[in-house]
């Protein structure tokens, strides 16, 4: 499944890196400790937090990870989204909170293993 | 048939202590490194988890530290090396769960305790020599050739 995808079933806002959307999805994880983040994360993982600052991004750059969806309307702070614009990866936001997005991407087929 | 590099490499990194926004640049570009030489994906990610969580302890906890690699065909040997208060018990620094971080930390989602147990999952070996109020030397291999 491609980012896109998800953003327009989950009606995401997209903050960063608009043009890497096409990005694959290989399953999701949600978690707001960054240590559990790079341990159980997977390359091409969507991941759900509440976490906003800019350490962030580093996580998902050196997992590879293929986004991150904010949730409960949690704003990035100005230099998370510079450097996400820098490394290509998208920032999405949703209203929701991290339990309803799980269950909303674990309906379109998206698992953690 | 893993994939080795045919090269040598080595360098450092600089560290500053509570330096947020560059937290994990050494990381990063060590990352990338291993990459260009054509190290295998599977050892760049077990190399990435390690010394990303080896950085961040030094962010973290310490005014400042540095990060020396070297990589061979062989094995890629981390050694970070830092001026901060040291670790009172290893034993319980190696505790899943077991953290010193303060809630400012805790908040930012670090300092959980895992960072140390992370380490020692994805290398092949993991010392740690420290001082307290002397500093933390942590010296990670990750074996390429395969045993």
């Amino acid at each position: 499944m491609k980012l896109q995808e998800i953003v327009d079933s989950l009606s995401l806002v997209v903050k960063t890196a608009s043009a890497h959307l096409t990005k694959e999805v290989t399953g999701g994880y949600v978690s707001d400790l960054l240590s559990d983040v790079m341990a159980n994360t997977k390359d091409g993982y969507v991941w759900i937090t509440l976490q906003t600052h800019q350490n962030i991004v580093a996580v998902a750059t050196l997992k590879e990870l293929s986004g991150i969806i904010l949730v409960n309307n949690r704003t990035p702070e100005p230099d998370t989204l510079k450097k996400a614009e820098e490394e290509g990866l998208p920032i999405m936001v949703s209203s929701l909170p991290a339990f309803e997005i799980a269950g909303l991407l674990y309906n379109l087929g998206l698992r953690c293993r | 048939m893993q994939d080795k590099p045919t090269k040598t490499a080595e360098g450092v990194f600089f560290i500053t202590g509570k330096d947020f926004a560059n937290a994990g640049v050494a990381s990063c570009e060590l990352k990338s490194i291993l990459e260009k030489m054509g190290v295998d994906r599977g050892i760049v990610r077990r190399a990435a988890i390690s010394v990303f969580e080896a950085e961040m302890n030094v962010v973290i906890y310490t005014p400042a530290g540095m990060m020396r690699y070297k990589v061979t065909p062989d094995y890629i040997k981390i050694v970070v090396e830092d001026v901060g208060p040291g670790i009172e018990n290893i034993d319980l620094a190696m505790t899943e769960g077991y953290s010193t971080a303060s809630d400012d930390i805790r908040s930012m989602g670090f300092g959980s305790g895992m960072g140390l147990p992370n380490i020692k999952r994805n290398t092949d070996e993991l010392s740690i020599l420290s001082i307290p109020g002397i500093g933390t030397t942590l010296e990670m291999v990750i074996n390429i050739k395969k045993e």
